[in-house]
């Protein structure tokens, strides 16, 4: 396992005593002309990682907020070229790790070398691939690591001991806890079963540990706020853009003490 | 070959989440369904509640008229008129089994659905079926049999808002009730097992043609046609003739109006192999890989994938997968209705009329089966629609 640089950028906001801050956007929204301002404004507001959406037509672990999103991006005909061309000229003037978050069909078009290399020009320093599953990844894992970049895997409360071990062996950057059993979008609550499997999980990764899906409000984190060493907010930022029409703000009730 | 792959199609790319639930079925499959007294039970339903085996016909009128021998494996014999019912029972049955307590199902034409509502009222279970908002309209009348039967259809709105957002739906329900709901899918596609599930359940179809055919003629069929939409009635009409070379095996996909660049769904005449709803197959997409909408008259072929085997079938050769526009499959429609009594299914349609237009072409002695997948009851209101559009 290679060092990455997402981890080293958790690792910096929890020197700094705070949970690192992973706001999630999908690439284009609501504009492709906004959306890179938007990016600037989540990095100049502290954002540790950015998650760039990818769009896909048919994305199956999205909630309604996130889909329609997504397929807004795709009617104005963002592809993951424009993605990485963009991202290559404006990357020196992001301080964020950045990861791309996306489903196979796209990349796997793009063609998984070339993606690797493009990806690995653009400053993209890891991977989320949502239905690319541990038994499918380990080619485009290498592909991708040879060029630095990290393939995080995604675990959820129905991930065994011996799921959670197979992955540890092989992960990098940070590991995505998916925080409820369903898909993208605000919750209310989190699961009561969620802290007991973060302990597990916890005790099974090296690397840190980011929680998300449904997160809205630092409160939903009480019980499992120690073991927890970032958050990924979705949904809920699309509807605070939605509504304010600008994303910096939205962080700050997220730096909070880890 | 790698586990759940035919050749390089197949796999199992669904999210992390889903992952206990497939395993889960893989090892219900190696250990309940293969088991003797699954087989049993299940043979049981299979002759006394589906109507197996259904008959082989041959069409008389129809021979005169083209030539050559064909014959209709009758699926639309089976309880409610189509071959997905083989199906439904046989994994209602196994996530009983299993000790589940719901099913989750999509449906494109309302066959399956009706079909999953069916073994659902039978077996005990609760049943949710999602279903393209444009789906819904076209297929009214099986949207209140699913209703009668106890299940709940719930609208898809998202997408194309056809079978392929049905899916994207069962499947975001499937990852959220995994516990108690078992995903009846209803085509031989998706993660592995279920390609895999749905030809063993439906390989009944092929094994009883194969055998009807050799006591009836003593000799094999010379061509054996299905129509292919997910390619779960083709796969199981196909399976046992597959070890049998002399026998050309040809899947009849929907090419809509047929003009250019019409939206169709000929995925394996047309398409590019890439990943959806959790399986590497042929796919109607853009360059970057965006999933494009598919069209066809038979909502139960328009879907923009297609199972995985069949994909690998087509590489390799061993089956031959041809087009039909919606004109072709209505003409067959009439045809049949006309020469043999038989309103036949708009998917089925497709594979009849392919069929039709060999005729003059092939030796007297030569046999075609087709798997007449479903009755056409379901689709009077698009027939009649057509007819007066063309008549107009
Ligand atoms: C009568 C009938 N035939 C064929 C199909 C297509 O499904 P498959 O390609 O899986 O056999 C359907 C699907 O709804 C159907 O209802």
């Amino acid at each position: 396992m290679s060092t990455s640089h997402l981890t080293d950028k958790i690792n910096q906001a929890m020197a700094q005593g705070r949970k690192a801050v992973m706001p999630y956007l999908p690439a284009g929204y609501p504009t492709k002309d906004a959306f890179w301002k938007h990016i600037e404004d989540l990095d100049a507001a502290g954002a540790d990682i950015i998650e760039v959406g990818v769009p896909f037509s048919d994305p199956v672990a999205d909630g309604p907020v996130v889909e329609q999103a997504a397929l807004c991006c795709l009617e104005q005909g963002v592809t993951l070229g424009w993605i990485l061309e963009e991202l290559t000229q404006r990357r020196s003037a992001i301080q964020a790790g950045i990861v791309l978050m996306g489903y196979m069909n796209p990349f796997l078009q793009y063609g998984i070398p070339k993606l690797a290399l493009d990806a690995a020009q653009a400053g993209v320093n890891g991977l989320i691939i949502a239905d690319l599953p541990l038994e499918e990844s380990d080619e485009i894992r290498n592909v991708l690591q040879e060029q630095g970049i990290a393939l995080i895997p995604l675990v959820g409360l129905n991930s065994s001991m011996e799921r959670l071990r197979m992955h540890a062996d092989k992960a990098a950057g940070f590991v995505y806890f998916v925080s409820v059993m369903g898909t993208t979008g605000v919750r209310d609550a989190l699961p009561e079963e969620l802290r007991n499997a973060l302990i597990q999980a916890r005790q099974s990764f090296s690397i840190p540990l980011a929680l998300g899906f449904g997160l809205h409000s630092p409160a939903q984190l009480q019980g499992v706020e120690t073991v927890v060493d970032g958050v990924v907010m979705g949904s809920a930022l699309i509807r605070h853009l939605d509504a304010t029409g600008k994303v910096g703000d939205f962080l700050v009730p997220w730096m909070i003490a880890r | 070959m790698k586990k759940g792959y035919f050749g390089d199609f197949g796999g199992r790319f669904a999210p992390e989440l889903l992952m206990p639930p497939l395993l889960e079925l893989e090892e219900a499959m190696e250990r309940i369904m293969a088991g003797e007294a699954f087989q049993r039970e299940l043979t049981e339903l299979l002759t006394h509640f589906v109507g197996r085996p259904t008959a082989l016909y041959h069409c008389a009128n129809l021979s005169r008229e083209v030539g050559f021998g064909v014959w209709l494996k009758r699926e639309d014999l089976a309880h409610t008129g189509a071959h997905k019912i083989n199906n439904t029972v046989g994994q209602a049955l196994l996530a009983k089994h299993m000790g589940k307590t719901k099913l989750v199902a999509e449906t494109g034409a309302g066959q399956h659905g009706v079909a999953t509502a069916t073994a659902a009222a039978l077996l005990g279970l609760e049943c949710i079926v999602y279903m393209g908002a444009e789906d819904v309209v076209r297929q009214a009348h099986n949207v209140q049999r699913m209703e009668l039967l106890g299940a709940t259809v719930r609208p898809v709105e998202s997408g194309s808002r056809t079978l392929k957002d049905a899916i994207n739906a069962a499947m975001r329900h499937w990852i959220a009730e995994q516990a108690a709901t078992h995903y009846c899918l209803g085509s031989a596609v998706g993660p592995h097992p279920f390609p895999l599930l749905v030809r063993e359940l439906q390989a009944v179809i092929g094994r009883e043609a194969l055998a009807q055919f050799q006591e009836r003629t003593g000799k094999l069929p010379d061509r054996v046609v299905a129509c292919v939409g997910g390619g779960s009635n083709a796969i199981g009409m196909f399976h046992a003739f597959v070890p049998h070379e002399q026998v050309a095996l040809i899947g009849v996909e929907a090419a809509g109006d047929g003009s250019p660049g019409c939206c169709h769904s000929a995925t394996l005449s047309t398409g590019t192999p890439g990943v959806l709803h959790g399986t590497m197959t042929k796919l109607l997409q853009t360059i970057e890989g965006q999933i494009l909408p598919s069209h066809s008259l038979a909502p139960g072929l328009d879907y923009p994938g297609v199972g995985p085997e069949h994909a690998h079938l087509q590489a390799l050769g061993r089956a031959e997968y041809v087009c039909v526009t919606d004109d072709q499959a209505l003409a067959g429609f009439m045809r049949l209705a006309r020469a043999e009594g038989i309103l036949p299914a708009l998917e089925s349609s497709h594979a009849l009329a392919y069929v039709l237009g060999l005729s003059g072409t092939l030796p007297a002695t030569v046999d075609v089966i087709v798997c007449l997948s479903g009755r056409g009851d379901k689709d009077l209101e698009i027939v009649r629609q057509a007819l007066v559009k063309r008549e107009g």
